[in-house]
């Protein structure tokens, strides 16, 4: 399932931070039912690049366009409203209260004053079906009680039920055993194959390889190549990502 | 579509109780502890000394226990988001003084003066809630603060040493006159009635969802339960403990008060936004605040219930006294922490319900009551007390690893 048109394009985007210039001119597009990665050494962006989509951090120049219409991402809320979801390395999911709290969280469904949980619970299971998860056994388990890759499909299910047009997801697979790693990756995949953009975020190339359609490479805030990940190899990629190679060596 | 993933209200009774062990072996023990405390505290003292079990000395103990209850269930709020108050003993104290000073010496209604009193603790909750939430004053620091010095504003208030008397019937009956016997049984009725209509509206909704429902002999049992309990406690104070002529019977008439407050607290804590929103904070208010919830706000309300309810705590206490003294509400906090700690609330904040602080305030009174009957000297009490509540406290932090663990 590929589109032509990006769902969310950036044009010279810059940010400093007072004389540190972390981001030099970006321009980077990812599209609905695509994986697109976004890779580079520590300290190259990438988080900064993230934050301006998320609307936690506003970039200081350039411009933004979601599904072709230029837009100002100032506010959480206001990247929330055009269905840019996050999921943070660190998750942020509350570990006292269940899946189906954790999931509709800042979003409960209501009966007057009141929650209407059996409708969350129905959407919550419904969600995480369709989804093909098969690894979480109960959704009114807490989420202190679940490993950190089920943890993860619980933060991604939650951008799905949210209606997302764009997920982001910053280094999913860092904490993750083998077996963990393959559950979140294929989910990740079943997540674009369902026609919504993913940019994904790794300093694992094989993971990367293995999920992604297309890859971005940053190097010191510049972004030094957009490659299909069919058209390339883990060694090319490595050499961008090193600095030891431009787009320009391609030819 | 059909939906395959559980939810917990799936199997019978047989496979309930084995996930129930499961989660008490994962570290989510709630009450179970302090419940079972309670069991064995009871046989204990009961054993040791025959007015233990007695109507008189039970009423007694429900008196005592409602202003430690009181004031820790108010605290539950702020102990959920894992900060602490202090200054609720004193707030409350400062509260009863401009109630008295309105009733007393301006002449008065006593029902603006309660008002007062309510709106009094409301605003300090506010301002205690201001400095924590907004400025980012550690709760400890604001709080310890308030403590000190609300003691010298109530001495500022009522004078060294001044104590009033209260002339307010209405007020002075809360703790010292009882329901009649028909009353008693009817609150009793109400209530179970509530309990069960709950559960039924529960259960329809689920199913009316395609949800998976518990067992109906689980809720069948529940009920018979609260229902066996709660008539035989019903019985018990409606017999009359009286040692002189004139008779004394019935439930005291604080027991609905302080019950049909735990309800609604409970209720805004399961069923509210609001309340997911508390617990959410508590949990994690990082994920709090990126999941859109106003996490500065939630902290405040949660400060203002607790200094209200704490102001409540304090209307009970003068009704017990039958007088408000300047040096009211500066003893109790302390035990109040201890009360909801011991029952199951969480230091650590995002875990315990209203009704873990009204079980640890029990446990507290009966081993202050008990070790008193046994006659052991003063001073054992508190060894006893302090003891429990490093106990208690070790629990959670031993249940938080092991849930931690169990990854
Ligand atoms: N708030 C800030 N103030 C000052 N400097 C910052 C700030 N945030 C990021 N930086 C700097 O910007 C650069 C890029 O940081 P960023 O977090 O985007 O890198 P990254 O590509 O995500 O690295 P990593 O792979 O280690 O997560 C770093 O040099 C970092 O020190
Ligand atoms: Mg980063």
């Amino acid at each position: 399932m590929t589109s032509q048109r990006p769902i969310v394009e950036l044009v010279g985007i810059t940010k400093s931070f007072g004389p540190v210039d972390v981001l030099k001119g970006i321009d980077f597009t990812a599209y609905a039912g695509r994986v697109t990665a976004l890779v580079g050494d520590n300290g190259a962006g990438k988080s900064t690049l993230i934050k301006g989509l998320a609307g936690v951090q506003e970039y200081d120049s350039g411009v933004v366009k979601f599904d072709g219409e230029e837009v100002r991402l100032s506010s959480a809320r206001s990247a929330a409203a055009l269905g840019i979801e996050v999921v943070y390395q660190d998750l942020a999911l509350c570990e006292n209260l269940d899946i189906v709290q954790n999931m509709f969280l800042g979003r409960e469904s209501m009966t007057g004053i009141t929650l209407n949980e059996p409708q969350m619970e129905f959407e919550a299971s419904k969600t995480l079906t369709g989804l093909s998860v098969r690894t979480v056994k109960s959704v009114r388990q807490k989420v202190a009680s679940l490993s950190g890759g089920q943890r993860q499909t619980v933060a991604i299910a939650r951008s799905v039920l949210r209606n997302a047009k764009l997920v982001i997801l910053d280094e999913p697979t860092a904490a993750l055993g083998v077996a963990q790693t393959e559950q979140v990756l294929n989910l990740v995949r079943r997540l674009a194959d369902s026609g919504v953009a993913v940019i994904i975020i790794s300093h694992n190339l094989q993971d990367v390889f293995k999920v992604a359609d297309d890859i971005a490479v940053l190097y010191l805030g510049k972004m030094v190549a957009n490659l299909k990940s069919t058209e390339t190899n883990h060694l090319d990629v490595v050499q961008y990502i090193t600095g030891t190679r431009t787009m320009g060596d391609q030819a | 579509m059909s939906v395959t993933i559980g939810s917990g209200h799936e199997g019978n009774v047989r496979e309930q109780i084995n996930a129930y062990k499961a989660r008490v072996k994962g570290g989510e023990m709630g009450a179970l502890p302090s419940v079972l405390s309670l069991f064995v505290l009871t046989v204990l003292f009961s054993a040791l000394n025959p007015y233990f079990l007695t109507e008189g000395n039970f009423a007694n103990l429900l008196t005592q226990t409602a202003t430690l209850m009181m004031i820790a269930m108010a605290l539950v709020f702020v102990i959920l988001i894992a900060e602490i108050d202090l200054s609720a003993g004193v707030t409350s104290g400062v509260a009863m003084a401009l109630f008295i000073i309105m009733t007393n010496r301006w002449g008065i209604d006593w029902r603006l003066s309660i008002l007062a009193g309510l709106l009094c603790g409301m605003a300090i909750g506010g301002i205690i809630g201001f400095f924590v939430a907004k400025v980012g004053v550690p709760s400890f620091v604001v709080t310890l603060g308030l403590f000190l010095g609300f003691q010298g504003l109530q001495l500022a208030l009522l004078g060294d040493g001044g104590i009033y008397r209260i002339e307010v019937p209405e007020i002075r009956a809360i703790m010292n006159d009882n329901l009649p016997a028909w009353l008693g049984w009817t609150f009793l009725l109400v209530g179970w009635s509530l309990m069960a209509l709950l559960g039924f509206y529960d259960r329809r909704v689920r199913s009316r969802n395609g949800l998976a429902n518990r067992p109906i002999s689980l809720m069948y049992s529940k009920l018979a339960i609260v229902g066996v309990v709660g008539a035989a406690l019903v019985a018990l104070l409606n017999t009359n403990r009286s040692t002189s002529i004139k008779e004394i019977s019935g439930v005291p008439i604080v027991v609905p008060i302080a019950v049909t407050i735990l309800f609604l607290g409970t209720l805004l804590l399961d069923r509210t936004r609001f309340g997911r929103h508390l617990y959410a904070v508590g949990g994690n208010p990082e994920a709090a605040r990126r999941s859109g919830i106003k996490v500065v706000k939630i902290r405040i309300i949660a400060f203002v219930l607790c200094s209200s309810l704490a102001v409540i705590s304090g209307i009970f206490n003068a009704s017990r006294v039958g007088a408000v003294e300047a040096t009211a509400g500066k003893a109790i906090v302390l035990s109040g922490v201890a009360a909801a700690v011991v029952g199951g609330v969480s230091l650590f904040g995002g875990r315990g319900r209203l009704i873990h602080a009204a079980v640890g305030a029990l446990v507290i009174a009966i081993i202050d009551n008990g070790l008193g009957l046994i006659g052991l000297p003063a001073g054992i009490n508190f060894l006893v007390t302090g003891g429990v509540l490093i106990l208690a406290a070790t629990v959670d932090a031993v249940s938080r690893k092991r849930s931690a663990a169990a990854r």
